[in-house]
């Protein structure tokens, strides 16, 4: 937190790695498949990995072809595609918004396709909140009315829920609004009270399904701070839809990228830029800001024995946080691991590389 | 509409040139009768020998439904009977509310609780339209039923308000929930919109003729008349409405958890709010337009008085001022329940200020009806506190007569002489397998021999069941009055769609001439051109007006700019950008305006033998007072017929055209 005032995004994006790592997986999913289309459930069960020519002959639509993704505890799980990539189908698979076709999602070890309707509901009611990209307000509900939603639906009293809502309302800074109604609401206030809403059953597990693409680029920018910091101050595990890879870079621990239903590549935004898996993912990292997605270690070079090093940079720092000290010294600086020990170098020409967007 | 299909035959010149096989088919099945009579008489009138007898058929029918019909558990008669009596105790509900008040006891010490009071009333709509919108609204409201009540009609338009009252609760809420059902089942949803369309396409009449034989003459038959008229657009409201309920809302309804009853009555049905109300205000203008017509039924109200006024010989001026209060309880509900389709929710003091007027409109109300036990006056306004203005009115009439006679006459005459009996006379004398062959061969151009056979089949019932001289009757003015509605529609939308202002004055005036239920229009028109096919023409074209002026206006405003300009820019005249440009591309939206124009006329049609014409809607009528559901039945078929003929041919075309163009 102390290099906060210089850069608060990095800062914060360094701190979840952390955080994510090590962790145990929270939500599974395996081969998950989604088929549209008349007896799509036998063609896949005597075509266990169809071909996308052999779904189309059989008249049929792949929304999602076997995907499998661990998540995990609290962790920013970010899925990234271009609109027609299937990423919003299967994020309905993973809360079975969405009958999925073929395979298995484990949330909590319960495969949540085999749970009947009413255990579906328990689960919902108290494990899951959802953000919607229109925001998905009832117009005829105050702000505390919607917020307090989910919890009348469970049936809790009155009074109860309304000071559990009012202090979500709370959390998203919306206090003065509580007695509005959504349509006399900002764009990034409706957005607000979702949140709120989202989070009002205290669920463990968070979807949020393209949140921000609905509202202005600046108020976009607010609203993914206000994001983090809530997750900062609540340590859910998030699954977050977004077709903007900068906003999956910003946001994201692991960023899982699909194309035509399927997911290509999974990893942290650095590993994404430096081993990108095909060039439909390497179109989507050149244009990215590398100084800030590479960190000091990832980029740095080995050193010479006896070499003269200048500054010590942390291993896990972004090169746009150690710039200045590299680029103002004579010397190349010492890249250091959590122990302290000099993994590595990083030298002027490598950093400019980095900043001004080049390959190295 | 053989016209309009040839292209699209030339379009494969290569095939056999069956096109042009049919149109010689068409031209022989026409003109054969007219060149060899003797040979082919039977094509030209139909031989009588050959009619089924379908109004029999129809008769026996629903006989037998009602005598014999029966559920296993109960009969039909038994359940007509639960019914009626079940809207017949709903009805005592407002009746005694509004129109008659509660008496107990016997008749010596009877206690009489008095009415609503009409002081109540007047202050209560007030308020309550100024909650809604405005002061204007309130000034509207006041002066509706302020009128309703210095001109003496508020005991008629009391009976009608508690009719509405019942048709539109039970409307709504039935609407609702049938359109409930088909959202949730599927496998309904097709048979009820089938249902739907059917009897959007059944003239009102036509519900009146099998009700009287079923549950008898009296308020509850009308009542259920109108309430099975109004319904269905509530129905098919409440359909659309939940599914443009954006489908978010469903993800998030079970995203937290809600049990499908919960997801409907707390997510859905509150979503749809303003697409429903949109329906309710349907519903009340539809029911007011039949319950006037459920007079003929024993309805009574301010129906009864209008139609007794056109019974008589000189009523009309009291037929005026009831038609008027009629016209009045129509605008106020109508606009008032159009305002609360605007109405947003709000909160904080604007919410506050909102329940303080509603209370405050109820406590006036029971205030000055408690304060009626002590002054009577309150109940019932006295006589001498009336004005009548009938006598006015009959005057306004005669001076009409006197000093209009000469101009209205030589119109009426004119049109008589030299389009009405000409046309009748022609389309009469025309030979019926022609008529079948032409609607066949439009048909064929338009969607092919399948199409084709289900429309000859349509327009053969007309000769088939014996009806054609009232059918061509029925057919003979509603096409002339759909051509000179459409004459003077189309350039009233290009108008509309030229300017602001004028659009704005266009859209009132349709919103007025809409509101009106169809009925009143022939007092008027009644008293201008007397009794006969010229007055009930003059109505039909103001009735059916309104949707060629909408669909015009609107189809031009639809015109892409980048369109518009791309005329500019090759060079194009005003004019030649109107013809070349902009009518092409809104032609299919005029059209469907054309369709709606057919359909206002064949309903109005029914209503307007009123005055004197002779087709289907007099048999009709005649069914109604013989109490031959039969003979009104197919006649009612016959009309829903020739509404769905112009329907299916014209969608036809649109989507043909919409599908040439891309749209």
């Amino acid at each position: 937190m102390a290099m906060v005032s210089l850069a608060p995004d990095t800062a914060s994006s360094s701190a979840k790695v952390r955080a994510a790592t090590d962790a145990p997986a929270a939500l599974i999913c395996r081969n998950l498949w989604k088929i549209y289309g008349a007896n799509a459930e036998a063609f896949l069960r005597e075509n266990p990995m169809p071909t996308h020519a052999e779904v189309r002959a059989a008249g049929l639509f792949a929304a999602v072809r076997d995907a499998s993704l661990e998540i995990r505890q609290g962790e920013i799980f970010i899925i990234m595609g271009l609109s027609g990539s299937g990423k919003s189908t299967l994020v309905r698979c993973l809360s079975r918004l969405v009958e999925p076709t073929g395979g298995s999602v484990f949330y909590e070890h319960q495969n949540l396709l085999r749970m009947s309707p009413a255990e579906l509901i328990q689960v919902r009611r108290h494990k899951m909140g959802m953000v919607f990209q229109n925001f998905a307000l009832l117009p005829h509900r105050t702000v505390l009315g919607n917020v307090a939603f989910p919890l009348e639906v469970q049936g809790m009293p009155k009074e109860e829920r309304e000071a559990r809502a009012l202090k979500m309302i709370d959390l998203v800074g919306l206090t003065e609004r509580a007695g509005y109604y959504p349509r006399e609401l900002s764009g990034g206030q409706q957005q607000r009270v979702g949140i709120a809403r989202s989070l009002a059953v205290e669920p463990a597990l968070w979807f949020l399904d393209e949140p921000f693409s609905a509202l202005d680029p600046l108020i976009r920018h607010e609203m993914q701070n206000e994001f983090l910091r809530l997750q900062r101050m609540l340590s859910k595990t998030i699954v977050f839809i977004t077709h903007d890879f900068d906003e999956a870079i910003r946001l994201g621990d692991r960023i899982a990228i699909m194309k035509d239903g399927a997911v290509i590549q999974v990893g942290t935004a650095e590993e994404l830029v430096l081993n990108p898996a095909s060039d439909y993912v390497s179109a989507f990292t050149r244009h990215v800001a590398r100084a800030k997605v590479l960190t000091a270690g990832g980029v740095s070079v080995p050193v010479t024995p006896g070499e003269a090093l200048g500054a010590t940079v942390p291993a896990r720092a972004l090169v746009a946080e150690v710039a200045e000290v590299v680029l103002t010294s004579n010397l190349p600086a010492a890249v250091v691991d959590k122990n302290g020990m000099v993994i590595g170098k990083l030298e002027r020409a490598n950093v400019i590389a980095n900043l001004v967007g080049g390959v190295p | 509409m053989s016209e309009v299909a040839l292209p699209r035959e030339e379009a494969h010149p290569r095939r056999f040139p069956v096109g042009w096989m049919v149109a010689a088919l068409v031209a022989l099945a026409v003109l054969l009768p007219y060149a060899a009579p003797g040979m082919f008489g039977w094509a030209k009138s139909y031989p009588a020998t050959w009619i089924v007898p379908i109004s029999d058929w129809l008769k026996a029918f629903l006989y037998w439904l009602a005598r014999d019909a029966t559920f296993g558990l109960f009969t039909f008669k038994d359940m007509t009977r639960f019914v009626s009596g079940l809207f017949g105790h709903a009805l005592d509900v407002p009746k005694a509310l509004l129109s008659t008040g509660i008496t107990l006891g016997d008749e010596d010490g009877a206690f009489h609780i008095p009415r609503l009071s009409w002081a109540g009333l007047i202050a209560a709509v007030t308020i309550w339209s100024y909650l809604l919108g405005g002061a204007r609204l309130a000034l509207l409201g006041f002066v509706g039923f302020g009128y309703i009540l210095v001109f003496g009609q508020w005991d008629s338009a009391m009976v009608t308000l508690s009719q509405v009252i019942v048709a539109v609760l039970s409307g709504v809420v039935g609407g609702i929930l049938i359109g409930i059902l088909a959202y949730r089942v599927p496998r309904i949803e097709g048979a009820v919109v089938a249902a739907l369309d059917f009897m959007q396409t059944v003239p009102t009449f036509a519900y009146l003729v099998p009700l009287v034989f079923l549950v008898g003459v009296g308020p509850v038959s009308g009542m259920l008349a109108t309430i099975l008229y109004a319904m269905p657009p509530m129905v098919r409201v409440t359909l659309m409405a939940l599914k443009r309920v954006p489908p978010e809302l469903d993800e998030l309804a079970r995203m937290t958890g809600c049990e499908p009853r919960q997801a409907l009555w707390k997510v859905l049905v509150p979503s749809a709010r303003d697409d429903l109300l949109v329906g309710v205000n349907q519903v009340i203008m539809l029911t007011l337009n039949m319950i006037i017509i459920a007079a003929m039924i024993g309805a009574g109200g301010l129906g009864f008085d209008v139609l007794n006024a056109l019974r008589q010989a000189n009523g009309l001026g009291k037929g005026l001022e009831a038609g008027l209060a009629v016209v009045a309880l129509a605008i106020v509900l109508d606009r008032m329940s159009r305002a609360l389709v605007e109405m947003r929710p709000v909160h904080g003091p604007a919410a506050q200020r909102r329940r303080q007027l509603f209370w405050l409109g109820l406590v006036v109300l029971i205030g000055f009806t408690a304060l009626s036990f002590v002054v009577p006056a309150l109940e019932k306004l006295p006589n001498e506190y009336r004005i009548s203005t009938g006598n006015m009115w009959s005057d306004v009439v005669s001076w009409v007569n006197i000093n209009m006679f000469a101009t209205t006459d030589a119109i009426r005459t004119f049109l008589l002489l030299y389009l009405l009996v000409p046309v009748k006379t022609f389309l009469i004398g025309f030979p019926w397998l022609g008529l079948v062959a032409v609607v066949g061969g439009g048909a064929y151009a338009l969607g092919g021999w399948r199409f084709a056979l289900g429309m000859m089949a349509l327009i053969a019932f007309i000769p088939v069941a014996g009806l054609w001289e009232r059918g061509m009757t029925t057919i003979y003015l509603c096409s002339i009055s759909v051509v000179i509605a459409t004459l003077i529609g189309l350039p009233l939308g290009l108008l509309g769609s030229r300017s602001e202002r004028m659009h704005a004055f266009l859209g009132a005036m349709c919103d007025t001439l809409q509101t009106l239920p169809s009925f009143v229009y022939l007092l008027p028109v009644v008293m201008l051109f007397r009794i006969g096919d010229v007055s009930a023409l003059v109505a039909i074209v103001l009735y059916a007006m309104v949707p060629a002026i909408r669909f015009t206006d609107h189809g031009l405003r639809r015109v892409p700019p980048s369109l518009q300009e791309a005329g500019t820019m090759a060079g194009c005249t005003g004019t030649q950008r109107l013809t070349k440009v902009e009518l092409p591309y809104a032609l299919p939206e005029i059209m469907l305006g054309v369709n709606q124009v057919i359909m206002m006329a064949l309903s109005m049609l029914v209503v307007s033998s009123f005055v004197g014409t002779n087709d289907l809607g007099k048999q009709i009528q005649v069914a109604i007072s013989q109490a031959d559901p039969g003979k009104g039945l197919s006649a009612g078929l016959a009309i829903a017929f020739l509404g769905i003929l112009a329907d299916r041919m014209i969608g036809r075309f649109v989507a043909a055209r919409r599908q040439r163009m891309g749209l």
